[in-house]
């Protein structure tokens, strides 16, 4: 049974006292202090934004926003645009595979022959140690960074952009194959290596098949981000759909700026139901 | 004219009636097509970017690659330069920082109206803040950046606003599930005794999630101050905006200092947030 639930009180007669009001009032003001020095590292002057000549340069810009571009020609530049910023991130993420498959096998401690009696051998180990250093480096400089570098070398252009995201995102899926490997039950591949399979046919018949779709779901996912930063990379100069905003906005062109957005806005969600799609039907 | 057929009474079958298999095709081959459009699309999109492979594989790439790296050093590490790059690595932090804390600030402010606190809540604002908030999370911090620097200026500020825009979005979001996946208990129980909307967020509702609430800030933190790093490239202030400046000016000596402050910064952070969850979770 429940207990009788009492009739609603009148509002306002409940208690009104906060007993904890000095806590608080000291917790907000010591924040307080601890933020100013943060508010002068970054010149944080919101009276800026409503400066005269700021405000016209602003309202001029939003006010071109309506309407959006939508010329014949510049949505068949938008729609190229797209194409090729889709096509670097697959392309891109298909060289991080090839990066880092191998390294992932490189350095999985259950395909340790060695290790199966007692402790690995200190090669091996080594070995394993160095490609796990090296996908760490990988994964930690910004795709942005590697961009930047590869913009020099190769010149502008989507094989920066492709190269950039090659790199790290090489790095991050070695890394997380390596884990994931690692992580399940390594019962089978343990009793395939101890009767004599090379290490190839005990990652093919032990490791793999338990941890495929686990695999299969993080690579999509990082399709998905892959679309998303290969936007982000067009800002420096490596093609696709970002290098024509950032010249957009650079022109302040409202009008083209709001189209691009909400195609790439549009783009992420599409990418977003596509991966969740197949991550279902590859699962 | 035929009799009609007497339909003989017949027991259910125990199990469903035996059919054929669906074609072959259909039956198991369902990611066999997936596959291959994923491969369609690989090798349209390797057709279509014309890469330029042989100017980056050739041997005198390779030689202008090797000159590339080696102008790196030696990194300028002369004591004024160094400085700025503190004040840089200093600003850095700061953006992110600051940003998180508006970013949650906003976030909290976005959740309430994006969630249904308690059965019976109408919610009229759920749909449309959602898609507020949806909005301000598709749009990547470097582009809010570069749509924030026609309002705020060149420098820190706009990196700032930046950042507070994007994670707004995502810990708007975040913060919203946590609120709807609050038990109801204490919140009802206030509710009954007629204390008002605000007051029975503040003392039942907040008080609940608030530790979950803390994480996803923190973890929001950690990705900015990465964010942050690379903001400036487009000219939003810290690290970013020196390792910019520098590497048009072709100062590789310099841009090699920055670029070690970077990883550094990285490294250390995700080196302490390892530690930290190791602690916690131990």
């Amino acid at each position: 049974m429940h207990a009788a639930i009492p009739a609603p009180r009148s509002p306002g007669t409940a208690p009104q006292r906060d007993p904890a009001w000095l806590g608080r009032v000291f917790l907000i003001s010591a924040l307080a202090v601890a933020l100013w020095p943060l508010l002068v590292a970054t010149e944080f002057k919101p009276w800026a934004l409503l400066d005269a000549r700021s405000l016209a340069v602003t309202g001029q810009f939003l006010a071109d926003f309506l309407p959006p571009a939508h010329g014949a020609d510049f949505l068949a530049l938008v729609a190229r645009e797209t194409w090729r910023t889709v096509a670097m991130a697959t392309a891109g993420l298909t060289l991080a595979l090839v990066l880092a498959v191998p390294m992932s096998l490189l350095s999985a401690r259950v395909l340790s022959v060695s290790a199966l009696s007692g402790r690995m051998a200190r090669g091996p180990f080594w070995l394993r140690q160095g490609v796990r250093w090296a996908l760490i480096v990988l994964r930690s400089v910004p795709e942005l960074v590697w961009a930047l570098v590869f913009v020099r070398v190769v010149g502008l252009g989507p094989t920066a952009g492709v190269l950039a995201i090659a790199l790290t995102y090489g790095g991050m899926l070695g890394k997380v194959y390596g884990e994931i490997l690692e992580s399940g039950d390594t019962h089978a591949t343990e009793a395939l290596l101890r009767n004599g399979t090379s290490r190839l046919q005990a990652f093919f018949f032990g490791l793999l098949p338990q941890n495929a779709a686990e695999i299969t779901s993080y690579t999509v996912y990082r399709w998905e981000c892959a679309i998303r930063s290969s936007v982000v990379l067009g800002f420096v100069g490596a093609g696709g759909l970002g290098q024509q905003l950032d010249s957009a906005m650079k022109m302040f062109n409202g009008g083209e700026v709001v189209t691009m957005l909400a195609v790439f806005v549009a783009l992420v969600a599409l990418a977003n139901r596509v991966s969740a799609a197949l991550r279902k039907a590859l699962a | 004219m035929k009799p009609e057929p007497t339909p003989t009474p017949r027991m259910p079958a125990a199990n469903a009636p035996c059919k054929l298999p669906p074609p072959l095709f259909d039956a198991r081959c369902k990611a066999c097509w997936l596959t291959a459009a994923l491969l369609v699309l690989v090798v349209a999109s390797f057709w279509s970017l014309d890469l330029q492979w042989a100017q980056f594989l050739s041997l005198d790439a390779v030689a202008s690659m090797g000159r590339f790296l080696a102008e790196f050093f030696p990194p300028d590490t002369s004591p004024d330069f160094l400085r700025k790059v503190a004040v840089g690595t200093w600003e850095t932090l700061a953006m992110s920082t600051l940003g998180t804390l508006l970013a949650a600030a906003g976030g909290l402010a976005l959740a309430l109206p994006a969630s249904r606190m308690h059965t019976g809540d109408t919610a009229r604002a759920r749909a449309p803040t959602r898609l507020l908030l949806n909005g301000l999370r598709s749009v990547p911090e470097l582009v809010w950046a570069g749509l924030l620097l026609i309002a705020a200026g060149l420098g820190p500020f706009a990196g700032t606003l930046a950042l507070a825009a994007h994670t707004t979005g995502v810990l708007g979001r975040l913060f919203a599930e946590a609120l709807e996946n609050a038990p109801p208990g204490p919140g009802a129980a206030l509710r009954v005794q007629g204390v008002g909307r605000l007051r029975v967020f503040l003392y039942a509702t907040l008080p609940q999630v608030l530790p979950q609430l803390m994480s996803y800030t923190l973890y929001r933190w950690e990705n900015n101050i990465r964010a942050a790093a690379v903001l400036g490239v487009v000219g939003a202030g810290g690290l970013g905006q020196l390792l910019a400046f520098h590497m048009g000016l072709f100062h590789m000596g310099k841009t090699a200092t920055v670029l070690g402050a970077m990883l550094l910064l990285v490294a250390l952070v995700d080196a302490l947030s390892y530690g930290a969850r190791r602690l916690m979770t131990r």
